[in-house]
């Protein structure tokens, strides 16, 4: 099997087995995956190499493919929340935000302050909760077990923060169209300071186990590099491009929810936060830049959790977005009104016919939402702008020349997440 | 009786049966371990194999982790290798495209091996009845418990091991070619699986035939 | 004077200053005396390197707070490579990176005059604003050119769109299936094809008792 031929592709009816190359004798195809420990669910590589070097390498997707884009034409608005949560299922909140994002920015409504503090502090949990389990899940594919097994207790500290107000401790659909699904409890805040108080001292403990780790850092340091241009090219957002030199965090670069200035009417300024950017462009740095995150995001959620403004977390009932409040459909005219006119079949929202892209920064990089409403009550077209598929497009070329055992670096430190990718 | 047989009270109405827990402390352990050793073992040991397509797979990630801990089973060590392991895990939702890879990995586990499907993906097709996915598992592999939930939460997933043991215990170990009489609908094995090719040469053409 | 966060308070006005045609923020609040798009700077480009006779940029939606600042501007198939080149080597656009490429089915979609609707979303890093490109096909055989020569980042998402709406890219380095598998035979997201397909879920080969 010539170059030639391996880099026109794959057909699913070429047969790869183990034959003799005249040329290049050592050169032969192995098959990594769909079913690999290392493969982060449902991912298939196709690897030609020549001993241990990979002279080639083409990944083979679509074995999770189940269909997400088709489901966004038949179900309701909020009922398409729950299945979002499936899409990055390592930041289930995230993936909510996004998609009432970019439905109330095409509809036009602004939420209240309350709703969009809160927002802000579970999409910070969120991303820790992906760094978290993206750090822990490439640091054991390298052999390391136990940070992911410190940092995977972090996980379950923050699946019983999200349970509290949320009621499920892991696909948690907690948002609505114009406000969440229920405020949060009054101890909530507390406990989330503890939760405050306990991360710094996790990431410690990784980091002195694992940052200063000379096979750690033989293992990661120059593998998979790409240069700032290549990744701009490539359609890289996120930490990973960040990696690489690009200086783009759409919390900085095109805010939404609290990083954008005068966010409660009154003159608040946005939250203060740093994004880390380093010019390496390796595993080395990506590792680093999410560990680092984390810690921007702890930060985050330490301005925002003492200054929680009150009122109600859901825009007003008149609206006509959201249902309104029990005590009030039951309580006066006006509420049972509401109440039908958004539950009754024939009724519903009357949204504006057009299309909107709404996007925020998830932990993976710009994950955007395009949808196209007819004024129906589900969208006409859901499009997830996906990061892991489109950050793993250029796999085949950061590995190309380095070893077998490099895939494994390189394929954790892009975070592909199997549903984002195949949808 | 700590271990003791199903007792019957009659009450207004008829008769009750009641069961006692499959698991009764170390009085019915220590039976166990005499009367059945190989059952023993067996339960203790369950090396399962995560076949984590999607979200399921995460939560198998937190049984295996330090507060659900699995190890208390003696099932820690996920084994991804299907010689290596006893419990298949279908944690998460099956595509057509994977189907195929996951009958393979079925047919390569050795005796005895038991299926558990993992959450209503793989139970149903969850909440994706949609083209690309095969609603429910068990219209190609033998399934022995369900666990329901999307996802289940560990301890649901705890359960749901505990009910393997159980079946262990009652002496369900048949071989998995017993078990499949009766199935209606199986793939056809080639008759030389040297690729993934192959089942997918298969599977494709089969689906050309039948497409509708 | 309203208490700020009840829902008596109206809220900060829709309009505060953001970059345009930003996924995020309000954006900017459309000037009302100017043409639509003019204050954008790529559209203003646009327009004096091609001519406003076809370069006519419109909003994505028109909502309750009037038209959004994501400015859309439609180009035909045969002209699409020249803009795409313009617009991401001129100093004033500058669309370094190609944030999105999909298709939208418009057969059932109000007033609609063309079915498919490849569009583009390109962002630029350095000025920090964004652009829609839409460009329509129709059947029976829709071709556009592909981009990958600009960007490169377009060539998982054109397979992407070849595989789920059967639209061409002329061009394209390697065009062929990628979320499904070659025999799939239909184009699933299109607006005719059902949510829960044409039967592929379900045909596999029944075959007689076998070993499972």
């Amino acid at each position: 099997m010539t170059t030639d031929q391996s880099s026109q592709g794959i057909q699913t009816g070429q047969r790869y087995t183990l034959e003799r190359d005249q040329q290049h004798s050592d050169r032969w195809v192995l098959n990594f995956g769909p079913q690999h420990p290392a493969t982060h669910t449902t991912l298939r590589l196709v690897l030609t190499l020549e001993g241990e070097r990979i002279v080639d390498c083409i990944p083979d997707i679509g074995y999770l493919h189940s269909g997400f884009e088709k489901m966004g034409e038949v179900h309701d608005i909020n009922q398409y929340v729950t299945v979002t949560d499936r899409m990055n299922y390592l930041s289930p909140v995230m993936n909510n935000l996004v998609w009432h994002h970019a439905w109330e920015k095409l509809i036009g409504i602004e939420l209240t302050p309350r709703c969009k503090v809160i927002r802000t502090i579970i999409g910070e949990l969120a991303r820790i909760q992906d760094h978290v389990l993206s750090a822990g899940a490439s640091a054991l594919d390298l052999g390391a077990f136990t940070p992911f097994l410190y940092l995977f207790e972090d996980r379950e500290v923050i699946y019983d923060l999200l349970e509290e107000i949320s009621g499920a401790r892991y696909m948690n659909s907690y948002t609505r169209l114009g406000g969440l699904k229920a405020d949060i409890t009054p101890e909530w805040p507390a406990h989330v300071k503890a939760f405050l108080k306990r991360m710094p001292r996790t990431l410690a403990d990784c980091e002195a186990l694992l940052l200063r780790n000379r096979i750690f850092i033989e293992r990661l340091r120059g593998i998979g590099y790409i240069s700032r241009q290549d990744a701009v090219n490539w359609s890289w957002s996120g930490p990973i491009a960040r990696a690489s030199g690009v200086v783009r965090d759409l919390r900085k670069d095109e805010p939404y929810l609290c990083f954008e200035p005068n966010w409660d009417g009154r003159g608040s300024s946005p939250v203060d936060f740093k994004v880390p950017v380093s010019d390496m462009g390796d595993c080395y740095a990506r590792f680093v830049i999410r560990l680092e995150e984390i810690r921007q995001s702890l930060h985050i959620i330490e301005q925002l959790i003492d200054n929680i403004p009150p009122g109600p977390v859901n825009v007003s009932p008149d609206e006509k977005l959201l249902l309104p409040d029990k005590t009030e459909v039951w309580g006066s005219i006006e509420g049972l009104i509401h109440h039908f006119e958004l539950v009754m079949w024939n009724r519903g929202w009357e949204l504006p016919v057009g299309e909107a892209y709404g996007t925020v920064e998830s932990p993976n990089g710009e994950l955007g939402f395009y949808i196209v409403s007819s004024g129906g009550r589900s969208a006409y077209r859901a499009r997830l702008r996906p990061p892991s598929f489109i950050n793993y497009q250029v796999f085949g070329d950061l590995v190309r020349g380095h070893q077998i055992s490099d895939v494994v670096a390189v394929l954790g430190s892009l975070n592909i997440i199997a549903a984002e990718l195949d949808r | 009786m700590p271990d003791g047989a199903p007792t019957e009270q009659r009450v207004p109405g008829g008769m009750v049966t009641t069961r006692p827990p499959f698991y009764t402390g170390r009085m019915s352990e220590l039976l166990l371990a005499l009367r059945n050793p190989a059952a023993w073992a067996r339960r203790w040991s369950i090396w399962p194999l995560p076949f984590a397509t999607a979200c399921c797979g995460i939560e198998v990630m937190a049984l295996g982790a330090s507060r659900y801990d699995i190890g208390r089973f003696g099932a820690e060590a996920m084994r991804f290798s299907p010689r290596q392991a006893d419990l298949l895990i279908c944690a998460g939702r099956v595509a057509i495209k994977m189907m195929p890879v996951l009958q393979q990995i079925y047919r390569q586990m050795t005796e005895p091996k038991w299926v558990m499907s993992m959450g209503a993906c793989a139970s149903t097709g969850g909440e994706f009845n949609v083209y690309a996915t095969v609603q429910g598992v068990d219209q190609f592999l033998p399934v022995d418990v369900y666990v329901p939930g999307c996802p289940p939460r560990p301890e649901q997933l705890l359960e749901g091991l505990m009910l393997i043991q159980r079946l262990i215990d009652e002496g369900k170990a048949r071989p998995s070619y017993e078990r499949a009489k009766g199935m209606r609908l199986r793939v056809r094995q080639p008759e030389k699986i040297t690729t993934l090719e192959d089942v997918t040469n298969t599977t494709n053409a089969a689906l050309k035939r039948q497409q509708l | 004077m309203a208490e700020p966060g009840t829902s008596a308070d109206p809220g900060p006005k829709f309009g505060t200053p953001g970059p345009i045609g930003s996924g995020g923020a309000r954006g900017i609040s459309v000037p009302a005396d100017q043409p639509y798009g003019s204050w954008h700077p790529a559209a203003k480009a646009l327009q004096e390197r091609f001519g406003s006779e076809w370069i006519s940029p419109f909003p994505l939606v028109v909502n309750r707070a009037g038209p959004t600042d994501q400015v859309c501007v439609r180009v035909p198939p045969d002209r699409l490579l020249e803009v795409m080149r313009f617009l991401h080597d001129d100093a004033r656009c500058r669309f370094d990176l190609l944030a999105d490429l999909t298709c939208v089915d418009y057969l059932y979609f109000p007033n609609a005059t063309d079915r498919y609707g490849v569009t583009y979303t390109l962002a630029s890093t350095s000025l920090r604003h964004r652009i829609w490109i839409k460009c329509f096909v129709n059947d029976p055989e829709p071709v556009v050119p592909s981009v990958t020569s600009i960007w490169k980042g377009a060539n998982w998402q054109e397979r992407e769109v070849w595989d789920m709406f059967g639209v061409r890219f002329e061009g394209h380095p390697d065009l062929r299936r990628i979320l499904l598998w070659e025999g799939f035979g239909s184009y699933p997201l299109r607006k005719d094809y059902p949510v829960q397909g044409l039967g592929e879920r379900a045909s596999y080969e029944v075959l007689g008792p076998e070993s499972a």
